[in-house]
């Protein structure tokens, strides 16, 4: 915890496009508020680079509020940095100490190809998405308020599973570049409802499949996924859809 | 490819394949450290060669190892498939890494456990089971308990099994409770009772396993 201004320095990873090569590339800042987000330290570093006449470093980002799951950072070995729940926009600079060197790095995964510098490319989980994570019932107009009889408990673990804002740290900090959680998560907040269940086995068994191809790893269950997300998605949601996925396959009869 | 053999050959396809031999591998644990335990009856091996004798010549048992060798070897293959996507998967690696933050090394290190646990195993079915099964195949009376005093003189092979069983416990530790997660058995009463389970079996199996070349060797068992 530091309270006043902080001199620190910046290890970014700096990478031209999709195929060139790139490398860590060292940057100083001084007189850094410890009450600055991460992301506005790097607006700090980014204007000081255009000053100079060089480039700025390309990063994703949106909100700024934690919600909308573009930014994508991996802050000194932990995607989203050291603190736990938090994206990297809600990320403060009074969570580092005077004098800290930073190391910042782009998600890396086969499936990510790294576009510019921190950006990567996370449309795998938009094709993940399309080839099942959706349901195709007509819903007609809302229904009215409680018609729909779902236990609290059930309305709750939906909730939580959509809580998952896709920004795919679960992939980053996977020794694995595994998407399960982020799968499970997406699988799970439709198979939770009643709105999910015509397609339920259906959904499961092509998300799968459209992981698979995406080159996405295996899951070892160490939780790193769990401990690293920003929402708190549990482990949970993958064993329900290992479970959905495995009797699909082998118990009842539904084909894809 | 048919739908069976693309089941099978899925990211958890893959996996429930692990699972399954995973667990099938634990069962024969609980009966291989039960019969052995018998050395601790320490009555000059009488009660255990009566269970050797039956373990090597019972036709059932017999069927049922060559399940064992098969349910090893297909937990091996798919390992090494799985390891090597996995490792595909992330071609570029991190140049800072902080993976203790987030999970226990063991759980990351299955793969190098399991080599060291096969590595020990070849060197334990070269000290037990070979010399069991040529005595066999050649009808000579062999006694076992003589076979397990001997090989345990040498310090260095009690040290060597020491290690190997520390490999066993830590691979079990993660192993025994990630299988039924894999399956897809996770209960809010049952899961935990699971995890409590999956830990004491790590540790006491690899005791009891342990206690056997160290007191063969300081002689409380002769």
């Amino acid at each position: 915890m530091s309270t006043g201004n902080m001199n620190l320095t910046l290890q970014v990873w700096r990478q031209k496009n999709k195929n060139s090569a790139g490398k860590l590339v060292d940057y100083k800042l001084s007189d850094i508020s410890p009450d600055m987000s991460f992301l506005e330290m790097f607006d700090v570093l980014n204007e000081q680079l255009i000053t100079k006449g060089e480039e700025p470093v390309v990063f994703d980002h949106d909100c700024r509020e934690g919600i909308c799951g573009m930014c994508s950072m991996f802050i000194n070995g932990q995607p989203h940095g050291p603190k736990d729940l938090v994206t990297t926009c809600q990320l403060h600079m009074r969570s580092f100490k005077d004098g800290d060197t930073i190391v910042v790095e782009p998600w890396r995964a086969k499936a990510f190809p790294v576009i510019k510098d921190l950006a990567v490319d996370r449309s795998a989980f938009d094709r993940i998405i399309a080839s099942g994570g959706f349901v195709s019932v007509n819903t007609g107009n809302a229904q009215d308020a409680n018609a729909l009889p779902i236990p609290k408990a059930k309305a709750d673990a939906a909730f939580e599973a959509a809580a998952c804002i896709g920004c795919g740290a679960c992939v980053a900090t996977c020794k694995n570049a595994s998407a399960m959680l982020f799968v499970s998560a997406k699988v799970s907040q439709l198979a939770l409802l009643p709105q999910g269940q015509p397609e339920r086995y259906r959904r499961v068994q092509s998300m799968v499949a459209q992981m698979d191809e995406e080159g996405f790893g295996n899951c070892t269950n160490t939780g790193a996924c769990e401990a690293e997300c920003p929402k708190g998605i549990s482990l949970e949601n993958i064993a329900r859809m290992n479970r959905d996925y495995l009797s699909a396959k082998f118990i009842s009869e539904e084909e894809v | 490819m048919s739908s069976l053999s693309k089941a099978f050959t899925s990211s958890i396809g893959r996996k429930f394949v692990m699972g399954l031999t995973g667990l099938f591998l634990i069962s024969f644990l609980v009966v291989h450290v039960s019969i052995n335990a018998l050395i601790f009856v320490n009555d000059g091996g009488e009660t255990f060669n009566v269970a050797a004798d039956f373990m090597s010549h019972n036709i059932v048992i017999r069927i049922l190892e060559v399940g064992l060798f098969l349910g090893i070897i297909l937990h091996i293959v798919q390992a090494v498939m799985l390891t090597a996507q996995n490792n595909a998967a992330r071609p570029e690696k991190y140049a800072y890494n902080k993976p203790q933050a987030n999970s226990t090394w063991y759980s990351r290190s299955m793969g190098l456990l399991g080599t060291l646990i096969l590595m020990f195993l070849v060197m334990h079915l070269y000290h037990f089971w070979w010399p069991t099964k040529v005595a066999v195949y050649t009808h000579e009376a062999h006694n076992t308990f003589q076979n397990i005093v001997m090989i345990f003189q040498d310090p260095l092979v009690v040290v060597v099994y020491v290690l190997g069983v520390i490999s066993l416990g830590y691979h079990l530790l993660h192993g025994f409770q990630s299988s039924f997660q894999t399956m897809g058995w996770n209960h809010k009463k049952w899961t935990p009772v699971v995890k409590t389970v999956g830990v004491w079996f790590s540790i006491i199996v690899p005791i009891i396993f342990a206690l056997m070349p160290i007191s063969i060797y300081l002689g409380w068992i002769s």
